[in-house]
């Protein structure tokens, strides 16, 4: 495959991915896909890039930090436990 | 929209995959705190009347998002805690003036991320909303590695060193794309909400989500690649 068409491919590849491209587009991506294995890999790492993005666990707001943010606004009487 | 083809092509290179499209419903945050009963217009008219109970619940919605976003750009707790403070007393102070012309948490979200790059002494880009397109970025992004880590186990994937190194690339992106892949992405705000937080246009969301992914992917892969082929020597 030529490199511009992988480029190209690269452009597309998270509306493909959130299922947000057009058919015209899958279907292309789909044909350069069955040929192309370095494009195969870009997506199937991409993908994974993403869904471990989604998996990961989120930092919380210390409670000490939210109890301070309560006195900074002077709310303490509405802090409620968590 | 075609949900379809994805999964054609992945049936056909046997990759375990699950859905994306059900993006962030096990997100924490706002969207589980907000149920069917939260009525957000109510919620803004208390604020105006200084109505304090109001003030307690809008924290308790809102600042989960908001203290991660602020970490993610100051990558420092403390900071990150001056910033949600911050937020917080700036918006009850001109919660008067806000119109509701977007939401609640999108008008915080752009508080937020305004402190944070006042802090990092970088106001002025942020202020610019300019369309962008692909060619217009800097640079195309070249996929360097391009070994299939992607099918390592499950397992490979859940210890707390392969955490650290999904958070140490968040903060290794640019500052531009690291405010769209914290809230679209982590936070799972829609395009358009993400757009108004940030001033942005829907496409340039788009466009600097996409990028991000692709910086991400490219500062794992060497680590993952490495995981994979240390594990392929092991069998
Ligand atoms: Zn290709």
């Amino acid at each position: 495959m030529k490199p511009e068409t992988c480029e190209h491919l690269l452009d597309d590849l998270s509306d493909f991915l959130d299922g947000e491209a057009s058919e015209e587009v899958c279907a292309e991506i789909e044909r350069h896909l069955a040929d192309c294995e370095n494009c195969r890999v870009m997506v199937d790492t991409l993908h994974k890039t993403v869904l471990l993005y989604h998996e990961l666990p989120q930092p919380e707001l210390p409670e000490d930090a939210r109890q301070r943010l309560y006195q900074s606004l002077d709310l303490e009487a509405y802090l409620t436990a968590k | 929209m075609n949900a379809g083809c994805f999964c054609l092509h992945f049936t056909a290179s046997q990759v375990r995959v699950t859905t994306i499209q059900n993006r962030n419903f096990f997100r924490e945050g706002a969207s589980n705190l907000i149920n069917d009963n939260y009525d957000e217009a109510l919620l803004i008219a208390r604020l105006q009347a200084g109505d304090k109970a109001a003030c307690a619940e809008c924290i308790e919605i809102h600042s989960p998002t908001i203290y991660r976003l602020a970490l993610r750009l100051m990558q420092n707790e403390t900071e990150a805690e001056d910033v949600l403070q911050e937020t917080f007393i700036n918006a009850f102070k001109a919660i008067e003036k806000f119109e509701g012309r977007s939401g609640l948490g999108t008008w915080l979200y752009r508080i937020t991320h305004n402190a944070a790059m006042m802090r990092l002494r970088k106001p002025q880009k942020y202020f610019l909303s300019v369309e962008e397109t692909l060619s217009e970025e800097d640079g195309a992004i070249v996929p360097k590695q391009l070994f299939d880590w992607c099918c390592l186990p499950e397992e490979d994937f859940e210890s707390d060193e392969v955490q650290n190194k999904l958070e140490q690339a968040i903060y290794a992106l640019p500052e531009k794309y690291k405010s769209v892949f914290v809230l679209r992405e982590l936070e799972g705000l829609s395009t358009q909400e993400t757009a108004d937080s940030l001033d942005l246009t829907t496409s340039a969301v788009k466009v600097r989500l996409h990028r991000a992914r692709l910086h991400l992917r490219d500062k794992l892969s060497p680590y993952f690649t490495e995981m994979a082929q240390a594990s392929e020597k092991a069998t």
